[in-house]
């Protein structure tokens, strides 16, 4: 019996392993290098840790999230990067389902348009940044003269050296970068809707508006949520472009919370208060990140 | 006479709408290629203008700054994250799209985690780690760091593509006397490789792209384009025909890749999001 069983058990073994096997390389290198370096910063942030002094490695247990608390600077940064995701996820969002919106109109140069309108996309974001700094430029930027020349502005404003005008200067650029995304999963929930629907409805008489209400809104509205939700975790996230255009600057005006962690770590090299930064923006995070891995699961099977 | 109204009506309602948010989103990129045409000392006399147009700037560019090399470590970057991400994620994709097993849900989902995660929080016990095994700048040490990043997103794209391709050709290629993999390699690899490719020229231009990695795990003896853009804008900060012949050389490979895939990997990227 159990020599029969035996080659029948082996091969339903190796059956049930094999998925797994396969799965291995990709999860285990996943571990090693990302789930094992999240642990040590959170291992990190409950330790006195400043670069420069590696044999200084004292358990704190909580004191960095504390400094953090007490820290004038944190919530300087916490309110940028709620003004930051507050103004520039609708601006993307509108833009982008304007254009979304018109390329799903027909007309002959569309394939061009779609073609092009994606590029900001795809650039790295330190050009991004550089090209707008020469945009925002004090003297010579063409954003002053062309304002300047509009008659909207009487004297040239240094955009990013103004603390008061650094920041949205910033989120006019990241909303540049971002509403092509937008566009393009709009437009790809655009184009699911059946166009019987607006068929039927305009034989009701309803007008564009009401279609646009009735018929597209509800059409888009999975793929709304799921791209402002990525979206809103993305620009979160994102420091490149400010770093490169301000680092921060002037003072703290352009300061988010990650950067402010990024530049701690990077400026002071104080790796504990920095890993208790992230750590803490991470936190406020993962509600987001919950919400938006509920959808996505739902997709599996 | 309808038509024509209707035409008008198009123009106003559509081309024109179409064309200013078109001048937003590529005014930037021209203006940024009109200045790295125009000659270092007429920017500030005459401003940037194709009157008299160069490419000393672009000369200059390579001749003394010494782009190549910063493009030579971009590349071999970009390209050994290709290589990773695309090796690792191949079987555990085929996992995915053609077994159920307890805990693929979670699986799939810790790959969908991972970039959700701030840079940030990866940044820091990285440079730890890399600095205790002495590989921080050298190009393993970037390859590395974009791979958290090409990886995952590798895994999903190439599921995505694979459950695309039906079952029955595995079955059938197996009962042929081909094992799993067999079946792997010959039938469903060959079948899926305009996915494949879409996915590692995605990764290709993110790499190409990264910053913060770069300059922080990198930096000195590894040099890629982005942090070598940054350096000069710190370096030569008036001489803007410099720095934006800079940005169009550094911004010229992923652009041209992007229009190139574009259109099969929006339907990729789309895909889960419409659905979901």
């Amino acid at each position: 019996m159990l020599t029969m069983n035996e080659p029948m058990g082996r091969a339903a073994l190796a059956k049930k392993v094999l998925p797994y096997a396969l799965l291995s390389p990709a999860v285990l290198v996943t571990l090693a290098i990302v789930f094992f370096p999240m642990i040590q910063a959170a291992w990190m942030s409950l330790h006195d840790y400043i670069l420069w002094k590696p044999k200084d490695f004292t358990f704190v247990g909580l004191k960095n999230f504390a400094t953090a608390l007490g820290d004038e600077v944190f919530w300087i940064s916490l309110k940028h990067t709620v003004i930051w995701i507050a103004l520039t996820i609708p601006a993307q969002l509108l833009l982008g389902l304007a254009t979304a919106l018109l390329l799903n109109q027909e007309f002959p140069w569309r394939p061009l348009a779609r073609a092009l309108v994606i590029i900001p996309w795809a650039l790295p974001s330190v050009v991004i940044a550089l090209m707008w700094v020469w945009i925002y430029d004090a003297n010579y930027g063409i954003l002053n003269e062309f304002m300047l020349r509009l008659g909207l502005i009487k004297a040239s404003v240094p955009w990013l050296a103004d603390p008061d005008t650094a920041l949205y200067a910033i989120i006019l650029t990241l909303t540049w970068q971002g509403f092509p995304f937008f566009a393009v999963m709009i437009l790809a929930g655009l184009q699911s809707i059946p166009k019987s629907y607006y068929e039927a409805a305009s034989l009701d008489g309803a007008s564009t508006l009401r279609q646009f209400w009735h018929i597209t809104l509800p059409g888009i509205s999975g793929v709304l949520i799921t791209a402002v939700l990525l979206r809103t975790i993305w620009v979160a996230n994102s420091i490149d472009v400010i770093f490169v255009m301000t680092g921060g600057g002037p003072g703290y005006a352009t300061y988010t919370l990650p950067l402010y962690a990024f530049i701690k770590a990077r400026t002071n090299l104080d790796f504990g208060y920095g890993s208790s930064l992230a750590v803490l923006f991470t936190l406020m995070l993962l509600g987001l990140v919950v919400v938006y891995l509920r959808r996505a699961g739902r997709g599996i099977d | 006479m309808v038509g024509r109204k209707s035409l008008l009506k198009r123009l106003l309602t559509v081309d024109l709408p179409m064309l200013a948010i078109l001048t937003f989103t590529l005014g930037p990129y021209l203006w940024m290629l009109l200045t790295s045409l125009t000659a270092e000392e007429r920017l500030f006399t005459e401003g940037p203008s194709l009157v008299g147009a160069t490419i000393e700037n672009y000369v200059r560019l390579f001749a003394t700054v010494g782009f190549l090399t910063n493009l030579i470590h971009s590349f071999i970057i970009a390209a050994g994250t290709v290589v990773v991400g695309l090796t690792l994620s191949v079987t555990a994709a085929y996992s995915f799209s053609r077994f159920s097993f307890r805990g693929k849900r979670y699986l799939l989902l810790q790959f969908l985690i991972i970039n959700m995660f701030p840079v940030v929080l990866l940044i820091l016990p990285l440079f730890v780690m890399m600095r205790v095994l002495g590989i921080l700048d050298t190009h393993l040490a970037l390859i590395i760091a974009n791979a958290t990043v090409a990886i995952p997103f590798s895994v999903w794209m190439m599921t995505s593509y694979m459950n695309g391709i039906p079952r029955s050709l595995d079955e059938a290629a197996m009962t042929d006397g081909c094992s799993r993999l067999g079946a792997l390699w010959r039938v469903v690899l060959p079948l899926c490789t305009p996915g494949i490719i879409a996915t590692g020229i995605y990764i290709f231009i993110t790499a190409w792209n990264e910053y913060l990695y770069a300059l922080t795990l990198g930096g000195r003896n590894v040099r890629p384009i982005t942090v070598a853009i940054q350096t000069l804008i710190g370096e030569y900060e008036v001489e803007w025909g410099l720095l934006t012949s800079g940005g169009i050389i550094g911004a010229l490979p992923a652009t041209i890749l992007f229009l190139i895939v574009q259109k099969r990997l929006i339907s990729g990227l789309t895909q889960g999001a419409v659905k979901g």
